[in-house]
C-alpha cells in the first residue's frame, strides 16, 4: 500500500492526535472482547495463565500433602491419579507455554521489534480465545469428576478404551488438540512477526536475543505439535471409532504412541525453557549495563538447542527394550545438546562478571535461575549414561531433574520477568525489599522441595505412587519436600501480593527505570496503543543505548515525521536485512476471533459427547465465522 | 545416609556387578556435577563480590569491557570442557557399563525366569518346571539369570534396583534383562511404570538363596498343592473350589484354574501379600479376604460375602498351602 504524506499544514500535535484516534481501543468490556492489541491480548493471557497456575499449584500442594508421610490417605488413589495428570498438563500446556509465549511474547515482541502489533492481530486474538476455551474445556473434566488420569504422557494401553473407559482420556485427547491449535497459531504469528515486522534497520544480527529465543521456540512449537496432534487423534480414533493404531493384537504398536509423544515431548522441554532464556538475556544486560558476552554465539546456541532438541526424543524410552544401537545413538544426540546450553550458561556468567551487576529482584531471579538450570542440567547430562538412565528413569530422581529445569529454568525467569517488566506494563514501581525477600523464600523453598527428590529417587521411590510404605527410609525426604512446597507457596503469594500492592501504591516508574537496552524502554509506561509514535531508528541489538538514534527519534517526533498516521499502519521489512519493504494497513478490533473460538468449542464439545453428526454441523458454524472474518472491514476516515 | 540399613530398594546399596557399576558411576558423575555446580556458583559469587566494578582493569569507558576474556571462557568452559566431559562419560557408560547391565547373550545363562506384569501383581514362572508364584521371586545366589519381562495387560516396568537397572514390559515384546545376586538376601523391587490405580502397591521381593536351598524351593514350588488333611482345611478347600475364589485364582492339583489373580498353589510359603503390602499372617490374610479394597482400593477382588465359619475354614486351608 502506498503512503500518503501528511498534509503540509498539519502540525505535530495534529498528527499525533490523529495517530491516537486511529489506534484508540473500544471502551469497556467490548474493547477487551474484540481487542486485537497485542498488549491487551498479552495481559489476557497473563491473568488467565495465573489462574491456571494457581490450579496447577493447588494440585501440586495436594499431592505433596498426600505424600508428607508414609501411608496417608488425604485423597483417594483415583483422585491422586487425576491430580498428578492435571498438574503436569496444567503446568506445561496451560501455564508455562501460554505464560512465556502468550503473555511475555505477545506483550513484548512487538515492543522489542519496534512494531505496532503482531503480524496477524486477529489470529493473535483467536489464539487467546482458543486457549481460554481449551483451558475451560479441560478443567470441566475435573469438576465433572472425569479428569484425565493416565499421566501427562498418557501411555497406551493404559489410556485405551479397555483400561480407561469413560470420558477422561477423551477430554485429554480433545483438550490437547484444541490447545495445540492455539499454540500453533501463536507460533506461526510469532515467526512472521519476528521475520517481517522488525523496525527498519533491525537486521537479523541486530535483533535482541529475546527475539531469537522466541523465534527458536516458535519454530519448535510449529514442528513439534503436529506429532502430538497426530498421536492424540490416533488415540481418539482407537478409543471411539475402532481403529487399531495402538492395538498390538491387531498389528498396531504401543511404542508408536511413545515415539510420537516424545518427538513432540522433548522439543517441548526446550520450547518451555528457551523463551525463559530469552527473558534472562534481556534482564542480564539491563542490570549489568553491558551487552551479553559472545552475543552471536548465544544467538546461535538458542536456535541450535531447539534444533538438536528434535533429535533426542528416544532418551525418554531407554527402558522400553530398544536395540542397544538405537539407544546409544540417542545418548550421543543427548550429549550434543549439552553444548548450546553450556555456551549460554557461561556467556551469562561472564556478562555478570564483566558488567556492573546490580542485584535487584529481577537479576536475583536470573542468578537463581542459572543455579537451578545448571543443577538440573547436570543431572540431565547423567541421563546420557544409558545404563544409569535405565536405573533411575521413572523414579523421583527424574522428577527432581525436570522440576529443577521446569521450575528453576522456566518459572524463575518468568518471575524475574514479572518484576522486570512490571514498571513497563503498569507504569508503577514494585517494592524492592519484599521483592528480594520473595526471591529468597522461593529459592530456599524450591530447593527444599526438589533436592530431596534426588535422594528418594536414588533410594528407589518411583514416580506416580499415591503412597509409599514406611521402612524404606523415604519419610524424612518426603517430609522435607512437602515443607518446601509450603515455603515455596508462601514466596509466590508474597511475590504476587507485592505486585498487586505495587500496582495500586507503587511510585511512578517513568519510561525507563532500569536504563534498559531494548526498544520497549524508549516509549512511555504503560505503552500507548500504537506503541511507537515514531517508527524508531535501529542500528544495534541494544537500541536504547544508542544515544544518537534516540535523539533522532525525538527530533522526528517534534517534526511529526515517520509517524504513519494515515491509517492503522505499520511498516514491513525484509526478513534478513530489515530494510523497508512496504507499509501495511493493520486490522482493527474484531468480534470474529472470539466467535470463531466459540464455534470451535462447540465442535470439540460435540466430539466429546460422540455426537458426530452434530459436530459436522457445528463445523458449518466455524465456516460461517471464517466467512465473517474475511469480510471487508469498515474503514475509518 | 543414602545406603543405610533401610536401603533394600536403594540403587546405592548394590548387590550385583551391574548395580555396583551403576552406583559407582553415579558417585563419579555426582562428584563431577558438584564441581560444575560449584564452578558456576563461584562465578556468580565473583560477580556479586565485584558488583559495581566493570571489566578486568580495562578502560572503564570500553562499552564491552572484558569481551575478549569472556569469549575465551565461553569457548573454553562452555564448549571444549563439556565436550571432553561428555565424551568421557559417553565412552565409560555407553561403551563399557551398558554391556554389564544389558540383556544376557542367548544361552549364556544358567536359567530363565519369566516375569509377567499384571494389574497389579507380578507373576513369576520358571520355564522347564511347573512352578508359578506371585510377587516373591526366588533365585540362586551367584547365578546369571535371564529374566524375560512381559505383560498380561498394560505397560509395567520390572525393577530391582539393588540387582540391576529396570526393563519395561511392553505388550507384544519380550524384553530381557540380566538378574544376578552376589549375596544371599532379600531384595525389594517394584513396578516402575505407572500402570493404573494400584501402581503404588505393585512391589515384589527377590529371595537370593544358596543353590541347594533354591533347588529345594523350586522342587516344592513346582509340585501341586498337597491335599488338605484336617477337616477344617477340607471345608476351606470346598469354600475355595465351590465359591468365587476359583474363578480367578489357580491352585495346581485342584480344579481351580483362574488366571485373573495370582496363583495360590503355595500361598502359605510366601512372606507377604498383595505386592509386599501386608505380611502373610492368618489375621492379615483373613482381613485381606474380607476387605481387600481397604488395603488396595480398586483391585479386582470382589467382596465374597463369606460367613465367619467359611472365612475361618478358607484361611485354614490357604495357610496349609505350603
Amino acid at each position: 500500500m502506498a503512503t500518503t504524506a501528511p498534509p503540509p499544514s498539519a502540525s505535530a500535535d495534529e498528527v499525533l492526535e490523529r495517530l491516537e484516534r486511529m489506534w484508540q481501543a473500544r471502551p469497556g468490556v467490548l474493547g477487551w472482547v474484540t481487542t486485537t492489541d497485542h498488549k491487551r491480548i498479552g495481559l489476557l493471557y497473563f491473568w488467565t495463565t495465573l489462574v491456571l497456575f494457581a490450579a496447577g499449584g493447588a494440585e501440586a500442594l495436594t499431592i505433596r500433602t498426600q505424600l508428607i508421610q508414609p501411608n496417608q490417605s488425604v485423597v483417594s488413589p483415583s483422585t491422586f491419579d487425576e491430580l498428578f495428570t492435571m498438574h503436569g498438563l496444567t503446568m506445561i500446556f496451560f501455564f508455562i507455554i501460554p505464560m512465556t509465549t502468550g503473555a511475555f511474547g505477545n506483550y513484548l515482541l512487538p515492543l522489542m521489534l519496534g512494531a505496532r502489533d503482531m503480524a496477524f492481530p486477529r489470529m493473535n486474538a483467536l489464539s487467546y480465545w482458543v486457549f481460554l476455551a481449551s483451558g475451560i474445556f479441560i478443567y470441566t473434566s475435573l469438576f465433572l469428576g472425569m479428569a484425565p488420569n493416565a499421566g501427562w504422557f498418557n501411555y497406551v494401553p493404559l489410556s485405551n478404551a479397555q483400561f480407561d473407559p469413560g470420558h477422561a482420556i477423551d477430554f485429554y485427547c480433545l483438550g490437547i488438540i484444541f490447545n495445540g491449535i492455539s499454540s500453533s497459531l501463536t507460533a506461526a504469528n510469532f515467526i512472521v512477526t519476528i521475520l517481517k515486522m522488525r523496525a527498519p534497520g533491525m537486521s537479523f544480527n541486530r535483533m535482541p536475543l529475546f527475539c531469537f529465543a522466541f523465534l527458536a521456540a516458535s519454530f519448535g512449537l510449529l514442528f513439534a505439535l503436529p506429532s502430538l496432534t497426530a498421536d492424540t487423534i490416533f488415540l481418539f480414533l482407537d478409543r471411539n471409532v475402532g481403529t487399531h493404531f495402538f492395538d498390538v493384537a491387531k498389528g498396531g504398536s504401543v511404542l508408536l504412541w511413545q515415539h510420537l509423544f516424545w518427538i513432540f515431548g522433548h522439543p517441548e522441554v526446550y520450547i518451555l525453557i528457551v523463551p525463559a532464556f530469552g527473558i534472562a538475556t534481556e534482564i542480564i544486560p539491563a542490570f549489568t549495563q553491558r551487552r551479553v558476552v559472545a552475543f552471536p554465539l548465544v544467538a546461535v546456541a538458542e536456535l541450535l538447542v531447539v534444533f538438536i532438541g528434535f533429535g533426542v526424543w528416544a532418551h525418554h524410552m531407554f527402558a522400553t527394550g530398544m536395540p542397544t544401537v538405537t539407544v546409544v545413538f540417542f545418548a550421543a544426540a543427548t550429549a550434543i545438546v549439552v553444548i548450546p546450553s553450556t555456551i549460554q550458561v557461561f556467556a551469562w556468567c561472564m556478562t555478570f562478571i564483566t558488567g556492573n551487576a546490580r542485584f535487584k529482584t529481577p537479576l536475583l531471579f536470573i542468578a537463581g535461575f542459572i543455579f537451578m538450570f545448571v543443577a538440573g542440567g547436570l543431572t540431565g547430562i547423567m541421563f546420557l549414561a544409558v545404563p544409569f538412565d535405565q536405573q533411575v528413569t521413572d523414579t523421583y530422581f527424574v522428577v527432581a531433574h525436570f522440576h529443577y529445569i521446569i521450575f528453576g529454568a522456566a518459572v524463575f525467569p518468568i518471575f524475574g520477568g514479572m518484576y522486570f517488566w512490571f514498571p513497563k506494563v503498569t507504569g508503577k514501581m514494585y517494592f524492592e525489599l519484599p521483592g528480594q525477600i520473595s526471591f529468597w523464600i522461593i529459592f530456599v523453598g524450591t530447593n527444599l522441595l526438589f533436592f530431596p527428590m534426588h535422594i528418594v529417587g536414588l533410594e528407589g521411590m518411583t514416580r506416580r505412587v499415591y503412597t509409599y510404605p514406611s521402612g524404606l527410609g523415604w519419610g524424612p525426604s518426603n517430609l522435607a519436600e512437602t515443607i518446601g512446597s509450603y515455603i515455596t507457596t508462601v514466596g509466590i503469594v508474597l511475590l504476587l501480593g507485592n505486585l498487586v500492592v505495587s500496582w495500586f501504591r507503587g511510585l511512578p516508574a517513568g519510561p525507563d527505570p532500569w536504563h534498559g537496552a531494548t526498544l520497549e524502554w524508549t516509549i512511555p509506561s504503560p505503552p500507548p496503543e500504537y506503541n511507537f509514535a515514531v517508527i524508531p531508528k535501529v542500528s544495534s541489538a541494544y537500541p536504547n543505548w544508542d544515544y544518537a538514534d534516540r535523539v533522532e527519534d525525538r527530533r522526528k517526533l517534534a517534526e511529526a515525521a515517520m509517524v504513519l498516521e494515515q491509517g492503522h499502519e505499520q511498516p514491513v521489512t525484509s526478513p534478513i536485512d530489515g530494510w523497508w519493504a512496504e507499509i501495511v494497513e493493520m486490522p482493527h478490533d474484531s468480534p470474529w476471533p472470539i466467535l470463531l473460538a466459540l464455534a470451535m468449542s462447540l465442535v470439540f464439545v460435540l466430539l466429546l459427547l460422540h455426537l458426530w453428526v452434530g459436530a459436522v454441523f457445528a463445523l458449518s458454524g466455524v465456516a460461517l465465522a471464517l466467512l465473517g472474518w474475511h469480510g471487508k472491514e469498515p474503514q475509518e476516515a | 545416609m543414602l545406603a543405610g540399613c533401610s536401603g533394600k530398594q536403594s540403587t546405592l546399596n548394590p548387590h550385583s556387578h551391574a548395580s555396583t557399576d551403576l552406583a559407582n558411576l553415579f558417585w563419579v558423575m555426582m562428584a563431577v556435577a558438584l564441581g560444575g555446580l560449584a564452578l558456576v556458583t563461584g562465578l556468580l559469587v565473583v560477580a556479586w563480590i565485584r558488583r559495581g566494578k566493570r571489566g578486568f582493569g580495562s578502560d572503564p569507558d570500553d562499552p564491552h569491557p572484558g569481551e575478549r576474556a569472556g569469549w575465551w571462557v565461553v569457548i573454553g568452559m562452555g564448549v571444549v570442557f563439556p565436550i571432553a566431559v561428555v565424551v568421557a562419560l559417553f565412552i565409560v557408560s555407553d561403551g563399557l557399563i551398558v554391556n554389564v547391565t544389558s540383556a544376557p547373550a542367548a544361552s549364556s545363562t544358567a536359567m530363565t525366569i519369566d516375569a509377567i506384569g499384571h494389574q497389579w501383581y507380578w507373576e513369576f514362572r520358571y520355564p522347564g518346571t511347573k512352578a508359578v508364584t506371585a510377587d516373591e521371586m526366588h533365585i540362586p545366589v551367584g547365578a546369571r539369570i535371564n529374566l524375560v519381562a512381559t505383560t498380561a495387560d498394560v505397560i509395567h516396568s520390572f525393577w530391582v534396583p539393588t540387582l540391576n537397572r529396570k526393563i519395561d514390559t511392553i505388550p507384544g515384546q519380550q524384553n530381557r534383562i540380566l538378574i544376578y545376586a552376589k549375596n544371599a538376601g532379600v531384595y525389594r523391587g517394584t513396578c516402575a511404570e505407572y500402570c493404573g490405580l494400584q501402581h503404588a502397591h505393585m512391589s515384589m521381593l527377590v529371595f537370593a538363596q544358596p543353590k541347594a536351598q533354591f533347588r529345594a524351593w523350586l522342587r516344592k514350588e513346582a509340585a501341586p498343592a498337597a491335599s488338605p488333611t484336617a477337616s477344617l482345611e477340607r471345608q476351606g478347600e470346598q469354600v475355595f473350589l465351590n465359591g468365587a475364589c476359583s474363578s480367578c485364582h489357580a491352585i495346581r492339583g485342584t480344579s481351580a484354574a483362574g488366571y485373573v489373580g495370582p496363583d495360590l498353589t503355595h500361598l502359605a510359603s510366601r512372606t507377604t501379600l498383595a505386592g509386599d503390602t501386608i505380611p502373610n499372617t492368618p489375621s492379615y490374610l483373613s482381613r485381606w479376604i474380607v476387605d481387600s479394597q481397604h488395603y488396595k482400593p480398586g483391585n479386582e477382588m470382589p467382596d465374597l460375602q463369606l460367613s465367619g465359619a467359611q472365612l475361618h475354614a478358607l484361611v485354614a486351608y490357604l495357610e496349609s498351602l505350603r
